[in-house]
């Protein structure tokens, strides 16, 4: 049998990409958002947050709103040969936003629980802020901030309703795992989506056993 | 050598008040929880931002809210010992330490400064140990070395003995004592602990609800706390609203008694305090009786709380603390304090 193995390519691109996108704005928001006064926190968090539990479909209409190619945005940005509908990179904007909540939510967690004093005790120690920020805040919550980029690439991967809406389906163009899946069984080829099932499960399952390796708890040694 | 403050901050309903000057050697801030000598410390070690003021050490402006001047904590030239010392808990004892140094490129005197740290402060062996590895002793002693490898102009010290056990403190007391006064600058301690600032202060400054009562050389201050707050924060039990009467006799109504003091009672005598420790049945002066009203022991000493004959019905009972050897088979029927024992109060 000749298999057409495009969509795990096309889904593993839109993870990887989205993955680092949104581990980036994650930690960027987060650590900002971390230090805001309350106010103004609540409803930053809530509007990060939104993505989560919205429906997925909610999202890629909104998407649609926003980036459609009849939308001021999407003719403008299309006018410049950046097209979101029908495309890959589209399916990496609709990854994006739905995996977002959960790096920016998990690296929040972990720079709250870092201690300050740690920060503090840098700067009367000289180290600039950068230094700090990468040497010292990163490494002492890489824990919850490498869970929360697991986490985020699981979702990305694993996109359904946002993606079918902004890029539909177009095997060899647009397809992913998950609207394969859909569509295999939709046309009746029992096989097929059976197949991409169990690779779905197979990447889940690695997924998941990363996560929790990672947030397995070091062995304290004491003296 | 010198650190001058003199800062203001106000925090909702807290208003931070602070103006001294600490000269070399270790200056003490006692006060309780709340009553901001840490906050003060953060101030000047630029983490935390007073709303105006003055900070200088050394001749060298750290903070002026009038010129304008806020130098970032790397500038300061501020050493910081946290209650937990904050070491970094994902690098070994030795990279904390490079960390002060890491201005430092000469990788020769880089690597001089760490083995003189390690020395000074008997870590030898332990560079390849993470922080939560090391005894808490040891924690502290790191800490300190990776503080000293900068070389600091000033050393700001915050509870540095909270987190360590009861029966660890009192050796480690003497020896952070040692290895500071050897390093010869300005060192700012503050604490909760009476005792602490005692064993370790040449100067001790006394805070309350932001504001600094009184700064003096330690034995001065414990002899003469000049307020009722600095008398209760430096372990006063027994306070009573106070007359002066004459010169040297001031009146307590609450205790039903009078008290002849050493000291020339000023104008606007507002309180008299008597420490536990300095009754004594056997005091010629300021003799009144008294009956047991109860009593706590401890391991070494004995609490006993009386009461004089014509005190208050709902005065509280006053408190008498003495050593179990000294303590007699019956309660006396009179008690008496010098005069020179008798505090005088004034705000």
């Amino acid at each position: 049998m000749n298999m057409d193995w495009f969509p795990l390519w096309n889904s593993l691109r839109i993870a990887a990409v989205s993955c680092i996108l949104v581990f980036f704005l994650g930690i960027f928001f987060a650590y900002y958002v971390a230090a805001l006064p309350r106010a103004v926190k609540g409803v930053l968090d809530v509007i990060f947050t939104l993505p989560m539990v919205l429906p997925p479909t909610v999202c890629g209409y909104l998407l649609l709103r926003v980036f459609g190619l009849r939308r001021p945005l999407g003719m403008w940005l299309a006018q410049r040969g950046i097209r979101f509908v029908m495309t890959w990179p589209g399916g990496v904007l609709a990854a994006s936003v739905v995996a977002f909540p959960l790096m920016y939510r998990t690296a929040r967690g972990a720079f709250e629980s870092f201690d300050k004093t740690l920060a503090y005790a840098g700067q009367t120690l000289g180290l600039s802020n950068t230094y700090i920020f990468w040497r010292i805040r990163m490494p002492v919550c890489r824990q919850g901030i490498l869970a929360g980029a697991v986490l985020s690439f699981a979702r990305a991967l694993g996109e359904y309703g946002a993606t079918s809406m902004l890029i539909g389906y177009t095997p060899g163009r647009t397809a992913t795992i998950s609207t394969t899946v859909y569509q295999l069984w939709r046309t009746n080829d029992e096989k097929g989506a059976f197949f991409w099932v169990m690779i779905n499960l197979a990447i889940s399952a690695v997924v998941l056993q990363a996560v929790n390796m990672l947030e397995r708890p070091h062995k304290k040694e004491v003296r | 050598m010198s650190l001058i403050v003199d800062i203001r901050k106000d925090l909702g309903d807290f208003h931070l008040r602070t103006s001294f000057e600490a000269g070399n050697g270790i200056t003490g801030l006692l006060g309780a929880s709340g009553s901001g000598k840490s906050l003060t410390l953060k101030c000047i070690a630029g983490i935390e931002r007073p709303d105006e003021g003055h900070i200088e050490l050394d001749g060298k402006v750290l903070f002026d809210s009038k010129q304008k001047i806020d130098l970032p904590p790397q500038k300061r030239g501020v050493g910081y010992l946290f209650q937990n010392y904050a070491l970094f808990p994902h690098m070994t004892l030795r990279r904390n330490i490079l960390c002060a140094l890491h201005a430092e490129k000469d990788r020769q005197k880089k690597e001089k400064v760490l083995e003189e740290m390690i020395r000074m402060m008997r870590l030898e062996g332990l560079e390849d140990y993470r922080p939560h590895q090391l005894s808490g002793g040891q924690q502290q002693r790191a800490a300190l070395a990776r503080i000293l490898a900068g070389r600091p102009r000033a050393l700001l010290l915050d509870e540095p003995f909270s987190s360590l056990d009861a029966h660890l403190r009192d050796s480690l007391k003497i020896e952070l004592r040692d290895l500071l006064l050897e390093y010869g600058k300005e060192v700012l301690m503050v604490t909760h602990s009476r005792d602490e600032a005692y064993n370790m202060s040449s100067v001790v400054g006394v805070m309350d609800e932001g504001r600094l009562l009184a700064i003096k050389p330690t034995k001065k201050l414990f002899a003469d706390p000049g307020s009722v707050a600095a008398a209760r924060i430096t372990g006063c039990k027994n306070i009573a609203a106070a007359r002066k009467i004459s010169a040297f006799e001031a009146e307590v109504p609450e205790w039903g008694i009078r008290l002849t003091t050493a000291g020339e009672i000023r104008d606007g005598l507002k309180a008299v305090g008597l420490r536990a420790h300095y009754f004594n049945a056997l005091a010629p002066q300021n003799r009144y009786r008294v009956t047991m009203d109860s009593e706590m022991e401890e391991p070494f000493e004995t609490i006993i709380r009386f009461r004089y004959e014509n005190q208050e019905p709902d005065s509280p009972p006053l408190w008498w603390r003495l050593g179990k050897d000294r303590r007699p088979g019956t309660f006396p029927e009179e008690l008496g304090i010098a005069p020179a024992n008798v505090l005088l109060l004034y705000e």
